[in-house]
């Protein structure tokens, strides 16, 4: 039976961008602490660790998201975990943006000019108080702006876990038009709850760039 | 008949008037230098006579072109009028030689080899026959500055604009494009030009504006307006500041 | 455990993940060549054109850049249709490729554009060029060159995008290791097969690009100082 786009098909999509917010919120928190890890690493002095930072973050970068989602949802299987869609979802999410959080955060950090360096190691400071009390700091500052961006890219991107049945924002338009074959009206609000999620995530990002490049150049 | 004719010219940028009635006339051959403090509207009414500024009342007419608030007929007018600029502006991605044959080809749609010979000719004038095949970035300020007025001379202009082309130049790279400018002059072009360089407008110029709170303050020849400036202000700028 | 890795199930199987990756490889080819073009025709007319132009263009960037690109190929797939226009699922995945790609590339060569300085559209008008010559010879090539580097990693996370194209069935790469999945149960073993050759296709098209890049901007001209001042 063919079922009408109502006000409750519409409510049951809106209500399913909760798990789209909650995926987002997790992996962002998971895939930040992954991705500070790469960016250290990626900064160190030992040459190893850089190799295997920079190696993660071309990798990560060189995959499709739906294989890293794949190679979660099977490989945690293959461990021997039996756990819900949404676990795996979040750790392929989470590794996701280690890999592009760990670059910007890298480039952030290198921002940094290098005589801060000097002067920090003038003053006889260790090398993790110059992250704690001069580079990171600073680092931030810069940094904010880029994983502000990031985070439409990570909104977006968590459409792609419809495909192992996790009912969030997608998945939940791909049944509602199952039911109702009105593609336009269900595909089209389900756009348009992404655009109210992510537009003015990506007004703030541009606004804090703008405000950066302000105070770098004033 | 001049070849530049300003009458009546009114310029405001937002609420700022800067240009508050400006009248001039340059004839054929003449070599006008603008001279007066930063503000004074000069460089202001350099670009108004090559369109890049727009005017709110009067009129411009450079040989037979006239320009109007409305701005048509600007390309005409700008085959005619070649501008040197303070910053040169060459193309960063185009070759010396490739700079001075773009508008050739584009704009008045000369051949290749007219283009190229018209390069090659403008740039054995500016003294640089030598540098055709360099990128811009690998020259000096002023040699890159002689290629702006090559670039400028391949289009023919009847008339060339000068705007404060040496501000920019360290002192010792400032006499390369001066000499340049005063061998055009000698050759018979009509040139219109802003500086700072007293002695050089002094010496080369037939005519000296001196523009003062958006208007020409007062105007003679080159001899006359440095040797016995008539207003207060002329004599104050002479006299202070510049030597 | 007893889990013991089994490729050759797989590996028996190749010819279908290699007529997925044609598939992938014409999906990314065509849409980064078309999106690039969309991407320079809309940035040019945008900087050409009147305030409407450029509110239309800013509007269509601005929605495809804050919608998921797995939304607009169903729109476009399950969408159209319902108005009239029938579209193969390949024909849909095409067109979703180089909307999105296009609105990516309007946005990195706007950037690139309004980095080219003002005094250089000056001295191109001074010189009675008209502004459409201007753009043409004076800040075209430039901006290119100037987000380059930006552009091409554009281009290779929409080449990694193709993968998505699976949802509405179409046969590339990704498709191809579902079915090869179905077929022979080895789900970790084709999935890390296939993962290894999206990343030789990114590490490939990576050096492509920085060849055409070097090719296009070569380093010791005007161009190959631009390249990459611009940045994402």
């Amino acid at each position: 039976m063919i079922r009408q786009f109502t006000q409750s098909e519409f409510l049951f999509i809106l209500a399913s961008a909760r798990w789209t917010l909650l995926l987002t919120v997790m992996s962002m928190l998971l895939g930040g602490l992954l991705g500070f890890l790469v960016a250290l690493a990626r900064t160190s002095r030992l040459a190893p660790l850089r190799a295997l930072a920079a190696g993660w973050i071309g990798v990560i970068q060189g995959v499709p998201v739906l294989m890293l989602l794949f190679l979660s949802y099977y490989g945690l299987a293959l461990a021997g975990f039996d756990l819900p869609p949404l676990i795996a979802a979040t750790v392929s999410m989470a590794l996701y943006a280690s890999g592009f959080l760990g670059e910007i955060w890298r480039g952030s950090i290198q921002a940094v000019p290098w005589q801060q360096w000097e002067a920090s190691s003038a003053l006889a400071f260790s090398r993790p108080q110059q992250y704690r009390y001069v580079i990171l700091p600073q680092a931030m500052r810069i940094a904010i702006p880029p994983t502000v961006g990031f985070l439409v890219q990570l909104v977006k991107n968590t459409s792609i876990v419809s495909i192992i049945g996790v009912v969030e924002l997608a998945r939940a338009g791909n049944l509602v038009n199952n039911a109702t074959f009105q593609p336009f009206k269900v595909f089209g609000t389900v756009a348009a709850i992404y655009f109210v999620i992510c537009w003015p995530i990506s007004l703030l990002a541009r606004r804090l760039e703008g405000r950066l490049h302000a105070r770098r150049a004033g | 008949m001049p070849v530049v004719q300003v009458e009546g010219v009114h310029k405001r940028f937002g609420a700022v008037e800067v240009l508050k009635g400006i009248d001039l006339a340059v004839e054929g051959g003449e070599v006008v230098a603008i001279i007066g403090r930063s503000g004074s509207g000069k460089s202001t009414l350099l670009r108004c006579i090559n369109g890049l500024e727009q005017i709110q009342s009067g009129r411009i007419e450079v040989s037979g072109h006239s320009i109007d608030p409305s701005g048509k007929g600007l390309r005409e007018l700008r085959k005619d009028v070649g501008i040197v600029f303070q910053s040169y502006n060459l193309f960063p991605h185009l070759r010396v030689g490739e700079n001075i044959m773009l508008a050739p080809r584009i704009v008045l749609g000369v051949s290749k080899a007219e283009a190229r010979s018209r390069a090659e000719e403008t740039l054995a004038e500016v003294g640089l026959a030598e540098r055709f095949d360099a990128w811009p970035d690998n020259l000096s300020g002023g040699q890159q500055q002689r290629v702006a007025i090559a670039r400028s001379l391949a289009m023919r202009p009847k008339v060339m604009l000068f705007d404060e082309v040496t501000s920019a130049l360290d002192p010792e790279l400032t006499g390369e494009v001066l000499a340049t400018m005063e061998r055009l002059a000698r050759h018979g072009m009509t040139m219109l030009l802003v500086t700072h360089e007293m002695g050089f407008a002094r010496r080369v110029a037939t005519t000296t504006v001196f523009m003062h709170q958006g208007k020409v303050w007062e105007m003679g020849p080159s001899e006359r307006i440095f040797g016995a400036p008539e207003t207060p202000e002329l004599r104050q700028f002479l006299g202070g500041g510049l030597k | 455990m007893g889990f013991q890795f089994q490729f050759q199930p797989v590996f028996a199987r190749m010819d279908a993940l290699l007529d997925g990756l044609w598939l992938t490889l014409q999906l990314a080819g065509i849409g980064i060549l078309c999106g690039a073009l969309l991407g320079i025709l809309l940035a040019m007319l945008r900087g050409l054109g009147g305030r409407a132009t450029r509110i239309l263009v800013d509007a269509y960037v601005e929605l495809v850049r804050n919608t998921p690109f797995l939304v607009q190929l169903l729109i476009i797939f399950f969408g159209m249709p319902s108005i009239g226009i029938r579209l193969s699922a390949e024909q849909a995945a095409l067109s979703a490729i180089i909307l999105n790609l296009g609105a990516y590339a309007t946005e990195i060569v706007r950037a690139g554009i309004e980095s080219v300085h003002r005094s250089q559209i000056e001295a191109g008008l001074s010189l009675a060029m008209t502004r459409w010559q201007v753009f043409r010879h004076v800040v075209l090539a430039p901006a290119l060159a100037r987000v380059w580097p930006a552009l091409s990693s554009q281009f290779v996370l929409m080449m990694l995008s193709t993968s998505v194209c699976s949802f509405i069935s179409v046969q590339e790469l990704s498709a191809q290791a579902a079915n090869v999945e179905s077929e022979t149960f080895r789900s970790f073993e084709v999935y890390i097969t296939v993962t290894l050759i999206y990343l030789a296709l990114a590490i490939l098209l990576r050096l492509l690009l920085a060849g055409l890049g070097a090719v296009l901007f070569p380093a010791g001209s005007g161009l190959g100082r631009l390249r990459g001042q611009v940045g994402r």
